[in-house]
């Protein structure tokens, strides 16, 4: 391909009325998009992404015969899925350039809120979408923080993380809340299945694709790309940065909200202590998955793929009896590793 | 006893003293190529720099300038060819090692750490060999200010964000010349310097050349090229096109061998008598920002062309911000063709068709991480999206494409990031973002920064044609011959206040600049 599409048209008109339609024939253009979008998928990080996964999926098969079981798979999937819908706000709370390291509290708060309510005797679907409500009031107050006060989300989410926790202990006195009465049919957001197919599963599939679909075409999460990318060229191109900002704030913690009701109602308890160290497995994902602590870049799906990595790894130690202590230090590994090698193949990218 | 000296043995006794000015090679590069991925950004080229000589590099966006010089720095690898220093093949790996060896670069792009001080940027890489393990401060800031001093007056202390991007610049500069540097790299120095701190650079130059230092100079403004270079090298798509002596040769030669074609007018024709118009497109009325500027008014009629000139820090492209409520709360009132416009904040101002295009390219010009396409569309997005706001990338595509074919963009693929395009190409995504609109106002803040010669004078023209459509420009610009060339009537602005208005024949340097400079008698 010459180094130039659109120039050597040697003609230049003035008046936007009058640029000329002097580019490549239709034919050229499609045989060059076709190789375009080869090329494309052989550079995006989501391949690889999935190429190791792949390969572990094949050791693992060998190494332990549960793996590949239809009751470990189901387990695993399980296990993700909630976190993954807490990991696509933090995706695009990344996106925007911000972190919340206060989604494990968060989630734990939603969990609590509710069960109080029911137990006080409030209906469950009214006590879960309270519970919503709050979450995103924290998110809210947060983005105050952020946006008006001018503080970094870093800070700010730390101490939401720690008051949040307290509160749930508070509200509990530490112990679950046993949540025995719940209705079946809330129940069943957590631990009924369509035909095979567990309803968590559906539920993540949805929001995944939903997000998915949210981030790459609308305008208003475009918004979010620009800001994250240079906040200063997003102003002066007239976004009003500080709204996004604190909409991808609250919206992370709304989202926690929702995966702790999930949860909720998987477990029929209520744990004020879910989630402790949550936030880093959920940072883990979305950096494993592309998205820049800087801000500007990341997707939900590389984000997703970085969540069935982790939950790959994890159901890997835990079927090879590993030890706990060991999965920690093994995880951290990975997150170094998996983040060093894509940072060498974009600076390699940049060189070459 | 033979030694093997050349010299003595050559039977040219006469000429043997000017013998070093021709022979005396530092540096040579010989059939360098280099490309990104698809892109042939340099395709065998060849390069030679004499011992104190100053040599012009010129050549259209995107002919491979930058890439050269970033090779030399060791920035990035040639995928072949050979480095020369001295006669030995060298290769460099890194911009420390392009130090050590002597060379020193000033980048297109300014990369200065905005949280640090002057002092503290100026002796970045001095402090990056030190061996110290505390920093004399004290001592450095006096230094810094030595080597400041030779180029303006900016206060050492000084943070790096709090300053404009002309004396970011000046700063830049006098961080390489800290460096004891034996070949000087000058990447489009002046695109962000006003005339008078230009001319001191250029003075510096030339001290430096006769003392044997070697520069590099890279430039789209032929004048410069002209009246201080002595060899003039030009690129045209990555090749090598010729190298000839300054003297043996024209500008319009050089713009020749750029562009390939003969640009006979550098400048469109300006509104003639016949066309003027009293119909207002936009009158400013006492605006004021109480910290930077005050009173201001001015006004443009249709198919005009207004230009701003003055000194950097005099309050132009605040008084252009604040007519689009950009960073700042002003009073006063705007009428755009006539009726009053109250935009709360830039997004209303775009809305209203009123847009500015930043002098901080890279700042807060453009996404560097984001597609062309999507840089193009980031001030409306409305446009390239369904009614519920889902984007359609087809548009999109279409509409930076439409766009770029009409500056003449250059680039790979529309959905590469903009980081991959030369600096003046850059310009040009910047340039079509504003484009996108359709707006009614365009405030354009040195809108040819960077940009060559062929494409300037483009951009010239579609900013004529625009105002002939009934669109308003206002230019802001620190070459006064681009304001005296494209203007009808240029406004001088002096330290938040208009000073004046020329046009017609009195729209001259001189005028201009009298009443840029605040001389003693009009400030008692
Ligand atoms: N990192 C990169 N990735 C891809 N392409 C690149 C990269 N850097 C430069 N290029 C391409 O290489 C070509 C030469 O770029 P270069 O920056 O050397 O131009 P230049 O002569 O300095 O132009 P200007 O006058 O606009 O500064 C351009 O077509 C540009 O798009
Ligand atoms: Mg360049």
């Amino acid at each position: 391909m010459r180094n130039s599409t659109l120039t050597d048209t040697g003609t230049t008109q003035a008046g936007r009325t009058g640029a000329g339609q002097t580019g490549a024939t239709p034919k050229q253009a499609s045989a060059a998009a076709a190789q375009n979008i080869v090329l494309r998928l052989l550079r995006m990080r989501e391949t690889g992404l999935i190429a190791i996964i792949l390969a572990l999926f094949i050791v693992m098969s060998f190494a332990s015969p549960y793996f590949l079981t239809w009751v470990n798979m189901r387990a695993m999937v399980m296990a993700f899925a909630v976190e993954g819908i807490v990991v696509i706000g933090m995706t695009i709370l990344l996106i925007s350039g911000g972190i919340d390291l206060s989604v494990g509290s968060v989630t734990a708060l939603a969990m609590v809120v509710a069960g109080w309510l029911f137990l006080a005797g409030v209906d469950p679907w009214l006590a879960s979408a309270i519970a919503i409500l709050v979450c995103t009031g924290v998110g809210a107050i947060m983005g105050f923080f952020v946006t008006r006060v001018g503080l970094h989300h870093f800070i700010v989410s730390l101490a939401v993380m720690v008051i949040a926790r307290g509160i749930c202990l508070l509200a509990t006195g530490g112990r679950p809340l046993g949540l025995f009465t719940l209705p079946p049919e809330f129940k069943f957001i957590g631990q009924g299945s369509i035909g095979p197919v567990p309803l968590v599963i559906i539920i993540f599939l949805v929001t995944v694709v939903a997000f998915d679909f949210l981030l790459r075409k609308t305008t208003v999460f475009r918004k979010v790309f620009y800001t994250g990318s240079n906040e200063r060229a997003a102003a002066y191109s007239g976004i009003r940065t500080k709204k996004v900002v604190f909409l991808t704030t609250t919206l992370c913690s709304a989202l926690c909200g929702f995966a702790g009701i999930i949860y909720m109602a998987r477990f029929g308890s209520a744990q004020p202590t879910f989630g402790i160290g949550m936030e880093l497995n959920v940072i883990a994902a979305a950096v494993i998955g592309g998205a820049s602590l800087s801000g500007g870049t990341g997707t939900i799906f590389g984000a997703i793929l970085g969540v069935v990595l982790l939950s790959v790894v994890s159901s890997s130690l835990a079927l090879l009896d590993v030890s706990v202590y060991w999965q920690d230090i093994i995880r951290g590994s990975i997150l170094l590793a998996a983040v060093s090698i894509d940072h060498y193949l974009q600076k390699r990218r940049g060189r070459k | 006893m033979q030694h093997a000296h050349c010299r003595p043995n050559h039977p040219l006794p006469k000429t043997d003293g000017d013998k070093p000015m021709t022979d005396d090679l530092l540096l040579k590069i010989t059939d360098v190529s280099k490309s990104f991925g698809s892109v042939r950004a340099l395709r065998g080229v060849n390069f030679d720099l004499r011992r104190g000589e100053i040599h012009a590099l010129a050549g259209e966006n995107g002919a491979g300038k930058s890439t050269l010089m970033n090779i030399i720095d060791g920035i990035l690898r040639p995928d072949s060819g050979e480095i020369l220093i001295d006669g030995q093949a060298v290769t460099i790996a890194s911009p420390t090692q392009a130090q050590q060896l002597g060379i020193g670069f000033v980048h297109q792009e300014i990369a200065l750490c905005p949280d640090v001080s002057v002092a503290e940027n100026v002796f970045m890489a001095a402090t990056n060999v030190s061996r110290a393990l505390v920093m004399d401060y004290g001592g450095l800031c006096a230094k810094a200010a030595t080597t400041l001093g030779q180029l303006c007056d900016i206060s050492p202390a000084t943070l790096v964000r709090d300053l404009s991007i002309s004396n970011q610049q000046l700063v830049e500069i006098a961080k390489a010349l800290t460096l004891e540097c034996r070949v000087l790299i000058l990447d489009e120095p002046t695109a962000a310097l006003t005339e008078k701190e230009a001319q001191i650079l250029f003075g510096i130059m030339r001290k430096l050349a006769d003392q044997g230092i070697s520069i590099i100079y890279i430039s789209h403004r032929m004048v410069e090229i002209f009246d201080n270079c002595d060899r003039v090298t030009v690129f045209r798509d990555g090749q090598h096109i010729t190298t000839q002596e300054v003297a043996d040769i024209g500008p319009d030669d050089v713009v020749n061998a750029m562009v390939g074609r003969v640009i006979d007018d550098l400048y469109p024709p300006k509104l003639d008598a016949a066309d003027r118009s009293d119909d207002m497109i936009l009158e400013v009325r006492n605006l004021t920002d109480d910290n930077r500027f005050h009173n201001v008014n001015f006004h443009l009629k249709r198919g005009e062309i207004l230009g701003f000139a003055g000194l950097i820090g005099s309050g132009r492209s605040e008084i252009a911000k604040g007519v689009c409520r950009l960073e700042c709360s002003v009073r006063g009132e705007t009428f755009l063709n006539g009726a009053l416009l109250t935009p709360r904040d830039y997004q209303d101002s775009i809305q209203a068709g009123v847009v500015y295009l930043s002098e901080d390219r890279k700042g807060d010009g453009i996404f560097l991480d984001m597609a062309i396409s999507a840089n193009v569309s980031a001030l409306d997005l409305q446009r390239v999206s369904s009614p519920l706001g889902v984007l359609n990338s087809a548009q999109e595509t279409q509409q930076a494409a439409d766009l770029g074919r009409m500056l003449n963009l250059k680039c790979g693929c529309l959905s590469d990031p903009v980081s991959s395009l030369s600096g003046g190409n850059q310009q040009k995504v910047a340039i079509a973002k504003m484009l996108s609109i359709n707006p009614k106002l365009i405030i354009l803040d040195e809108p040819t920064r960077g940009v060559d010669v062929g494409a300037k004078c483009e951009i010239h023209r579609i900013l004529r044609a625009l105002a002939a459509q009934g669109v308003g420009i206002v230019v802001i610009s620190s070459e006064l011959p681009e304001l005296i060339g494209l203007c009808d009537r240029v406004a001088v602005v002096r330290e938040g206040r208009i000073s004046g208005e020329v046009s017609g024949a009195k729209m001259t340097e001189e005028n201009i600049m009298q009443l840029a400079s605040v001389t003693d008698a009009t400030a008692a």
